[in-house]
């Protein structure tokens, strides 16, 4: 009887009824799924866990932080990790804007040529990176080897005299079409008649690009950037499957470090703080990159106001 | 109605003859030898009924993170796992392998190669059965030497081999002088290179554990090695390991090369190499002194304490390892891939001496590897090309990095085994070894 008084009481919840008993399981697993292995992790980063040596484990403290911070090479690995996103955002978002505004033009074939522009996105990391890694890159057996010397050129060890270029190179190839696709959505809500007045005020291609689609795209573009640093960020199988985190320490980024810290020196306490670390990169970076599209957004706003 | 008691019946059927047969699960490397154990798996089936046989087939260092990960928690996903003569003594000293007691007479173990045995060994009880077992040598294109009136002694030195592949690198016509393991890893590149440290005069760790990467002995055996496979070597060393070399040297595209002797079965038949008939052997070469110059390894088969069907096991590990399934290795798929380095009876085989010429450069490099006495000083740990202790899988393979960064030009000779020995060093005291 309560529960019918309390419906002819309020009326929103009678439009709006308690959805909790029916979303509670579904969050219950979410919570469990996610929650669980991450407070596991933190657990495991206060004690000393190797697998090999059974004898030797226990609570450690911070030992197993400073152990990752007093290392080199953990430094190393979060610089290598920053590069690599930066230089892949860059590379992205450049030739995705310009593909973007050469598929946003009529042409014949065009919605063929859209799906074949995209498709880098649907192979998967591994697969692309052995194909750039045997069938491209390779000094011996390479296309680019190949190439190299019908030119008389010597054939370059790509992934040894430039490895991080060709992980960026990689990745870069396969988040174009992201980067192109999103863009390519923002474009079209650009309503052509806005474009049409610029021309007949005589503006220059320029000056249209620099002045109407720019400012268009600047939310698109913000969601591009926050989109694929997360992704990047676990950037994970190219690595592996091409340089193996080399050579030397030149491709070992934070994710590939874990791995290693885990799989090949089985210490999975430092692998579970260096995981711990990850996620506080990914929070600093999400916080500063979050900062940087509200006042975007809030500029935009400003200027259509 | 007919139909569901047909199908009741059927049910019925199959449950009992599952019920009645074992099926083990077997982890395994996807080298040439074992994927030929898993081809003749049928004949396995077909004398021992009630066993059946479950195959995971990885490379190399999958396989190893799968076991290693599988062992140490205690999954028992696994009830045979292909494992080396590195984990083994650990692995059995930790309490993580079944002993290898108890098998029948006619498995005759006298006629297991005594170092082999005592390398999957700990503390005199066997944790394993060798399926193959490997020292390294040096592998030579006698048409290429010939060519240059260049002859090879049964013992070569490095300034010979290093004169060699100056002399012989032709990379215009496809040839290169020398090929060795670049890839990074403790069972890749670090292989290789602790036995030419071993035989410049160096060693890993003092008798102290302090760690000599900073020696004049690891600097003269390093530069030797980043010299040879800089000018003399082929493009992208530092992605080269067993399998690429193998797959180089069967082209005809090196001279020389240096690795395991298991190697020489694959180089030696027409069916996987090219130049099968042009293929000279000899023992690994030397510098200062004949210690450690050449490794012993070994994969073996072994149980884990969390299997349940111990038995079953058993019964097959006793079949792949036997004479009897080399016999049948030879006569199936000819005598020159019966997998080498594990009975004497193998080597007193008349068909194995006709069909492989390297049989005795490869029984004398396994009867003379030592790894209880690896280096030219003494050393605390045991192995040859491994320091048997379980921190050395992180220690080979993070200066197994810093020795490919040198060699694909990012730091200095000097900077690199630096950094190596800080690295090493710190894990070493993280480890309880030094103070």
């Amino acid at each position: 009887m309560t529960h019918r008084s309390s419906l002819s009481k309020a009326r929103p919840e009678t439009i709006r009824p308690n959805t909790l008993w029916l979303l509670g399981p579904a969050m219950l697993v979410l919570i469990i799924w996610t929650q669980i292995p991450f407070l596991l992790t933190i657990y495991h980063s206060f004690r000393r866990f190797d697998l090999l040596n059974p004898e030797r484990q226990g609570y450690v403290g911070f030992g197993n932080f400073v152990s990752l911070l007093t290392d080199s090479i953990f430094w190393t690995s979060i610089g290598n990790t920053l590069v690599l996103v930066g230089a892949v955002l860059v590379v992205t978002i450049v030739v995705g804007l310009f593909l973007a505004l050469l598929f946003y033009q009529d042409f014949p074939g065009r919605a063929l040529a859209r799906t074949l522009v995209i498709s880098p996105f649907f192979v998967m990391p591994v697969v692309s990176a052995l194909i750039w890694k045997n069938m491209l890159m390779h000094p011996v057996y390479g296309l680019f080897a190949w190439a190299a010397q019908i030119f008389g050129q010597k054939p370059v060890d790509w992934l040894a005299a430039y490895p991080m270029q060709s992980i960026v190179a990689m990745v870069s190839w396969q988040w174009i079409p992201f980067a192109l696709l999103l863009i390519l959505t923002g474009l079209q809500s650009l309503s052509k008649e806005q474009l049409e007045a610029a021309k007949i005020d005589g503006a220059s291609a320029w000056q249209e690009f620099r002045y109407i689609i720019v400012p268009h795209l600047a939310q698109t573009l913000s969601v591009v950037v926050m989109l694929e640093t997360i992704f990047l960020l676990t950037i994970f199988a190219e690595i592996y499957a091409s340089t193996s985190g080399g050579p030397g320490l030149a491709t070992t980024t934070l994710p590939y470090l874990i791995y290693l810290k885990a799989f090949a020196e089985y210490r999975i306490g430092v692998a579970a703080a260096g995981a711990v670390f990850a996620v506080i990169l990914a929070n600093i970076v999400a916080i500063f990159v979050l900062r940087l599209i509200g006042r975007n957004l809030q500029a935009t706003k400003g200027g259509m106001g | 109605m007919r139909l569901w008691k047909a199908l009741l019946v059927g049910t019925g059927l199959s449950l009992s003859a599952a019920l009645a047969q074992t099926t083990i699960t077997i982890a395994t490397v996807n080298n040439p030898d074992m994927v030929t154990m898993q081809k003749l798996s049928g004949e396995f089936e077909k004398k021992y009924p009630d066993i059946k046989l479950n195959w995971v087939v990885l490379p190399e260092n999958e396989l190893r993170q799968k076991v290693t990960t599988d062992i140490a928690t205690n999954a028992g996903s696994y009830d045979v796992l292909t494992i080396g003569t590195y984990e083994t003594p650990i692995w059995g000293k930790n309490g993580w392998l079944v002993e290898m007691s108890g098998l029948p007479a006619s498995y005759d173990l006298e006629d297991v190669l005594k170092p082999v045995r005592a390398g999957l060994s700990y503390q005199g009880k066997l944790y394993a059965l060798p399926f193959y077992a490997e020292s390294s040598m040096l592998y030579y294109r006698k048409d290429l030497f010939a060519a240059k009136k260049l002859a090879v002694p049964a013992q070569p030195t490095w300034t010979q081999a290093a004169a060699w592949a100056k002399q012989l690198h032709d990379p215009s016509k496809g040839v290169y002088g020398i090929c060795l393991r670049g890839l990074p890893g403790w069972g890749e590149n670090m292989a290789f290179l602790s036995t030419l440290v071993n035989t410049y005069g160096g060693r890993w760790f003092d008798e102290n554990w302090k760690p000599q990467l900073t020696s004049p002995e690891w600097k003269r055996a390093i530069s030797q090695y980043v010299e040879l496979v800089t000018k003399y070597g082929p493009p992208g060393v530092t992605s080269n390991g067993f399998t690429e070399n193998l797959t180089l040297m069967s082209e005809g595209k090196c001279a020389m090369w240096i690795d395991a002797t298991v190697a020489a079965g694959y180089l030696a038949n027409p069916k996987t190499s090219k130049v099968a008939d042009k293929i000279g052997f000899a023992k690994a070469p030397v510098a200062v002194t004949p210690r450690g110059a050449h490794w012993l390894w070994s994969w073996a088969l072994a149980i884990p304490k969390s299997s349940k069907k111990v038995d079953a096991a058993k019964t097959f590990i006793a079949w792949a390892t036997s004479k009897e399934y080399i016999e049948l290795v030879g006569n199936t798929q000819g005598w020159v891939s019966a997998p080498p380095g594990t009975r004497y009876s193998t080597y007193n085989n008349p068909n194995y001496q006709k069909a492989a010429p390297f049989a005795k450069v490869v029984l004398e490099s396994i009867n003379t590897a030592d790894p209880t006495k690896p280096t030219l000083k003494p050393v605390p740990y045991t192995g040859v090309q491994f320091v048997g202790i379980p921190e050395f899988q992180a220690i080979g393979t993070q200066v197994g990095q810093f020795i490919a960064g040198i060699v694909a030009g990012k730091t200095s000779l000097d900077g690199g085994l630096n950094q190596a020995q800080t690295a090493v060093e710190k894990l070493m005291k993280e480890a309880g070894y030094l103070k």
